[in-house]
């Protein structure tokens, strides 16, 4: 059987040359073997000197496994470690000490580190942990590949799912229309409810292909200066008709232009969200404040309702997918609990966030803040998806 | 005259047209449409670009207006949502390469189609000229 090559990153965060030089004779003619994933790993080597290089070469190209000195010039390894570790991260970090001095790879564990290497190491000790590093790195590719497909699966079977059912509820809808003009009575009022139910199902329907295209990356993002203001009045427009029933005011606070480079459709999606909640959860005769301004080099929205208000619970679900606040309050509202995740996701590609202030019974805040898009690098799409996964629990 | 392969599309336009008090006839694909041309003569013609088969539309609009280049046809078609291909634009291109005389994208309102079709009707009824049918 033969095995695919793979190359493994290596950076070596180490001010005296002599190991730098040493690390790269023994690891360059190194081979480990994977074969119950059927890889054959090498190694690239990097060096720098310092605590301060290596943040910038790790924001230039990351490494798959960092070899770490705890002694540098400046910055200590450990400084250097509590700054970039994160749980999320794939980067395997080796902990260089002195023998005399385990007490640092102890700490250097508990911050994270992958495993530690004691000054000074033989040839065969360095070989040992990075066969270990190696097999750790091929290993956790796969299961982030798999996870893709796993991902990927998904969405296709959200998508197909959510095409398929358009049609009949298209259909349904219809007959609906025309039982809704030629009945009266009582029967008119049933087919009243069954048309907002089914109002209902579509637009979880719509949200669902929304959600699956954003998540995917299939959803081709057009990223072009444009104008939010009159995406915000055009928001404003949908929801006006039931606004106007329940006698809700909304009120716009836009100081003129707010441009940002942004895909129209997305803002849409944001802005539509927002704003229907805001209406959806509000009281009669309340009021809805949204405020867009350009703060710097960001875009806050923020949108202010007189509503039911959240408690702190429920603030810490809010944004979770197929979340939605259950309560004697909210038993008529329609939703999917796709909204707010959307909104969320969709900050976060800005890199942005959505997030909330609350009272209950008093009203609530939503506040979403968006930088610039940028035009995304050819794997862009996939970046996107993968950072999704990430965090599935957001 | 409806033209459609979705029957629910063609059950929803004929009771909305009988209400509004046109007489109505149904086909639901190309077959069908040639025997109901052949033994009725309707006035207008609403079809479906896409059904079954990819052209059957076209070649069907192509031979009415062969056999009969003074009845009108709509198109009604949701080929662009189902295939991003862009014909949906009811331009004199698009109404002249599909050979119909108005081009109307799915989903269609009632009142949009029932518009369009007073409108040919009426264009029908003024080049007939002074004692026509009013």
């Amino acid at each position: 059987v033969s095995l695919t090559r793979e190359e493994l990153n290596v950076l070596v965060v180490d001010d005296e040359n002599v190991l730098c030089q040493g690390v790269r004779r023994v690891l360059e003619p190194l081979t480990v073997e994977v074969p119950e994933h059927g890889a054959q790993a090498v190694f690239r080597i990097r060096a720098v000197g310092s605590g301060e290089e290596c943040l910038r070469q790790l924001s230039v190209q990351a490494p798959d496994v960092l070899l770490l000195d705890h002694k540098l010039p400046g910055m200590t390894g450990l400084e250097l470690l509590n700054r970039i570790f994160s749980p999320q991260q794939s980067l395997l970090v080796v902990m260089i000490t002195a023998y005399a001095n385990l007490d640092t790879a102890v700490r250097a564990t508990k911050l994270g580190a992958y495993d530690f290497l004691a000054k000074p190491f033989t040839p065969d000790e360095l070989r040992g942990v990075m066969r270990k590093a190696a097999t750790h790195v091929v290993l956790s590719r796969r299961t982030r590949k798999l996870e893709a497909e796993k991902r990927q699966i998904r969405f296709e079977f959200l998508s197909v799912l959510a095409h398929e059912l358009k049609a009949p509820l298209n259909a349904v809808e219809g007959y609906m229309d025309i039982l809704h003009e030629r009945l009266g009575g009582e029967e008119l009022g049933m087919v009243e409810r069954s048309s907002a139910r089914l109002g209902g199902m579509k637009k979880l329907i719509y949200d669902l292909l929304d959600l699956t295209r954003i998540e995917s990356g299939a959803k081709r993002r057009e990223l072009k200066l444009i104008d939010l203001a009159p995406l915000l009045r055009g928001a404003v427009e949908v929801v006006a008709r039931d606004a106007q029933q329940r006698r809700i005011r909304v009120e716009l606070e836009v100081p003129g232009p707010v441009p940002l480079h942004a895909d129209a459709g997305e803002m849409e999606i944001i802005f539509n969200n927002l704003l229907s909640n805001a209406v959806k959860y509000n009281r009669d005769e309340g009021r809805v404040l949204a405020r867009l301004r350009r703060d710097g080099d960001r875009v806050s929205l923020e949108v202010e309702d007189t509503g039911i208000g959240l408690t702190a619970e429920e603030m810490g679900k809010l944004f979770r997918e197929f979340v939605r606040i259950r309560n004697d309050e909210t038993a008529n509202i329609l939703g999917s609990g796709l909204g707010l995740s959307t909104v969320k996701k969709l900050a976060r590609l800005y890199g942005g966030d959505a997030v909330v202030r609350s009272t209950a019974g008093v009203g609530s805040t939503f506040v979403v803040t968006l930088c610039d898009g940028v035009p995304e690098a050819p794997q862009g799409a996939g970046r996107a998806g993968g950072s999704y996964a990430a965090s599935p629990g957001d | 005259m409806l033209i459609d392969d979705d029957p629910d599309f063609l059950l929803q336009q004929k009771s909305q047209f009988e209400a509004a008090g046109y007489a109505v006839t149904t086909a639901d694909g190309s077959k069908l449409a040639r025997t109901v041309l052949n033994q009725t003569s309707p006035d207008l013609v609403v079809m479906d670009l896409m059904m079954g088969e990819m052209d059957a539309g076209i070649v069907l609009s192509r031979e009415i207006k062969q056999k009969n280049p003074g009845l009108p046809i709509i198109m009604v078609t949701g080929v662009t949502r189902e295939t991003g291909m862009s014909f949906d634009d009811n331009t004199a291109e698009s109404r002249r390469w599909l050979n119909v005389d108005e081009v109307i994208a799915k989903p269609v309102r009632f009142d949009q189609l029932k518009g369009a079709v007073e409108g040919l009707l009426a264009r029908q009824c003024g080049q007939a000229g002074p004692g026509g049918p009013v």
